[in-house]
């Protein structure tokens, strides 16, 4: 990565630098969201290694992003870039990074808890993942707007709010499904099933509270 | 030059001082506070182009001044710059947007009125004229550069972080716009009383000859100079942190519409040019700077929907056109019969 950093150095300018690491970070959120759709899908389908696979492709991108985020943390200052809005960069940054986190232990709790999804509510289960990815992958496109499109930030903030409204409605069905149904006889697996549809819409609630944060930058950004 | 000569212009280099330290401020005061230029780079700027500004084109607004009355005994120049430094300094506590302008011209009255000279009624109406139409052409020239700088924004998409590059290169072409416009128009209150009665004679160094009107510009150049690097640097901080809460590109609408205001009635060039093509042109007189700015931030604010527009600083503005010059009229009246019966030195000829 190093060496990367120093061939860009010689042709690019430090903006421009920045500018490609910040495009990195967006596209690492991104990716983690898609993978967590995959791996949510391949243990439903009770694919164990596949799921471990893009489990570990998951902690191994947070982790990257998570250097990436403080390097340019360190540039904005240490470069002294951006000094009016570097305050809300950084806070974008930082709760963008609870996304990450949240997508990551999400995963990791079905590793370690392995949760028996009941049959009847897998197509809920993935239907749910499918909605916390998209409200993911919008809101990434609010972000990337908010740098170069301000006036677009609007439109996808707009649809991260109905994705996270949507991830809402199916948690709050799979739960009711999980508490009445006669398939579940025991009462803490109806527990373990409502505890992984909020830590999956949680996904979708990290995106929204980033959503919020950006929609007052977005405001404060306008000439 | 006599020792009496170099004392009697202390009260200008006092003017100029007092126009470095704030005036100048004005200029990078918001690309300062918000750190967008250092402030190192900001008083190198400022000090070389006021004076740049003051010496090439300081001439125009001096002659537009002159007219209104020629002080013609150094002694009486000494007091009506002083006198208007102290308006300008009191009126600066009281929290007005005080205007060296307004104070200069105020002080130049009292001298007519004192000695006798017929004020020239029409250079009168000239001058109060600007003061009225400079903080408005600052506001409509604000107004049409926020949209067009909108515009050009919202059609590039530039990326943040190129845009903070982009931004600071803008806020310094237009600092040095500024502080050539503030030099060239401004200087005129710092040494244009002294014009008449100047204690310099033309000097003439490898081949350059510089008049006695260009090295009295110079020396108020560099007193200037000395006010930026001294003083200013906390006005600019005060400019950028709490008077107005601008954006570094907002920031930019205002510096180079107030220059721009600034240069129109400084550029003798302009001037020619707009006769020669039979357009009317404006007076060569010096204007407002603070007020100019201020017009400059309501042409923003309106151009925003008219939020935040706050109307006590218009009612300061206008309140200013008439306290400032009546009190350094005054004061200048009275300053000069102390320097004539009690300091016994002739104060005109």
């Amino acid at each position: 990565m190093k060496k990367t950093d120093e061939t860009r150095g010689l042709f690019t300018s430090k903006a421009k630098t920045l500018q490609l690491d910040m495009d990195r970070l967006f596209s690492l959120v991104d990716q983690c969201a898609l993978l967590l759709e995959e791996a949510v899908k391949k243990y439903l389908q009770d694919k164990r290694d596949g799921f471990e696979e893009k489990t570990a492709e998951i902690d191994k991108m947070e982790h990257e992003a998570d250097n990436l985020r403080r390097d340019i943390k360190h540039r904005l200052y240490a470069e002294m870039l951006i000094p009016d809005s570097r305050g809300d960069v950084l806070g974008l940054l930082e709760t963008l990074d609870n996304v990450l986190d949240t997508t990551k232990h999400v995963t990791m709790s079905f590793s370690i808890e392995r949760p028996d999804i009941y049959p009847f509510l897998k197509e809920d289960f993935l239907e749910l993942t499918e909605n916390c990815v998209k409200a993911v992958l919008e809101l990434t496109l609010a972000v990337r707007a908010f740098f170069r499109e301000l006036y677009r930030v609007t439109e996808h903030l707009d649809k991260v709010h109905f994705w996270e409204h949507e991830a809402d409605v199916i948690e709050e069905r799979i739960k009711r499904k999980a508490f009445t149904s006669d398939e579940i006889e025991l009462f803490s697996k109806r527990v373990h099933m409502r505890y992984f549809a909020e830590r999956i819409s949680m996904v979708a609630d990290e995106a929204e509270a980033v959503a919020e944060r950006l929609a007052v930058y977005a405001i404060k950004r306008n000439m | 030059m006599p020792f009496a000569g170099l004392f009697f212009l202390t009260s200008g280099l006092y003017m100029g001082w007092s126009l470095g330290a704030n005036d100048a401020a004005n200029i990078f005061g918001t690309a300062v506070g918000t750190r967008m230029v250092s402030f190192r780079t900001a008083a190198i700027i400022s000090a070389i182009f006021i004076t740049a500004g003051a010496v090439i084109s300081g001439a125009g607004a001096a002659k537009g001044l002159g007219a209104l009355g020629a002080v013609n005994a150094l002694p009486g120049s000494f007091v009506v710059s002083a006198a208007a430094a102290t308006t300008v300094m009191l009126m600066t506590r009281a929290g007005l947007p005080v205007s060296t302008t307004q104070a200069i011209v105020g002080a130049i009255v009292g001298w007519n009125l004192f000695s006798g000279y017929p004020t020239d009624q029409e250079a009168l109406t000239r001058i109060v004229g600007t003061w009225i139409y400079g903080p408005i052409l600052g506001a409509a020239i604000a107004f049409a550069l926020f949209f067009v700088v909108r515009f050009a924004l919202n059609r590039l998409n530039i990326h943040l972080i190129r845009l903070d590059k982009y931004t600071r290169t803008a806020l310094i072409l237009a600092g040095v716009f500024g502080s050539y416009s503030l030099g060239a128009n401004n200087m005129a209150n710092v040494v244009g009383v002294f014009v008449p009665a100047s204690p310099f004679i033309d000097l003439s160094v490898l081949g350059v000859t510089l008049t006695g009107t260009q090295q009295l510009f110079l020396v108020g150049g560099l007193a200037t100079a000395v006010g930026v690097v001294t003083y200013s640097r906390r006005v600019m901080m005060t400019v950028g942190s709490a008077l107005f809460k601008l954006s570094p590109v907002t920031a930019f609408v205002v510096i180079a519409a107030t220059a721009t205001v600034l240069f129109l009635f400084a550029s003798e060039g302009l001037e020619a040019w707009l006769q020669g093509m039979g357009l009317p042109s404006l007076p060569l007189v010096p204007v407002s700077q603070s007020q100019a700015a201020v017009g400059a931030i309501i042409g923003v604010s309106l151009a925003k929907g008219g939020k935040n527009l706050n109307l006590t600083v218009l009612r300061n503005i206008v309140m200013g056109w008439v306290a400032t010059p009546t009190s350094a009229a005054l004061l200048s009246y009275v300053a000069l019969f102390f320097m004539q019966n009690v300091f016994m030195q002739q104060v005109y000829v």
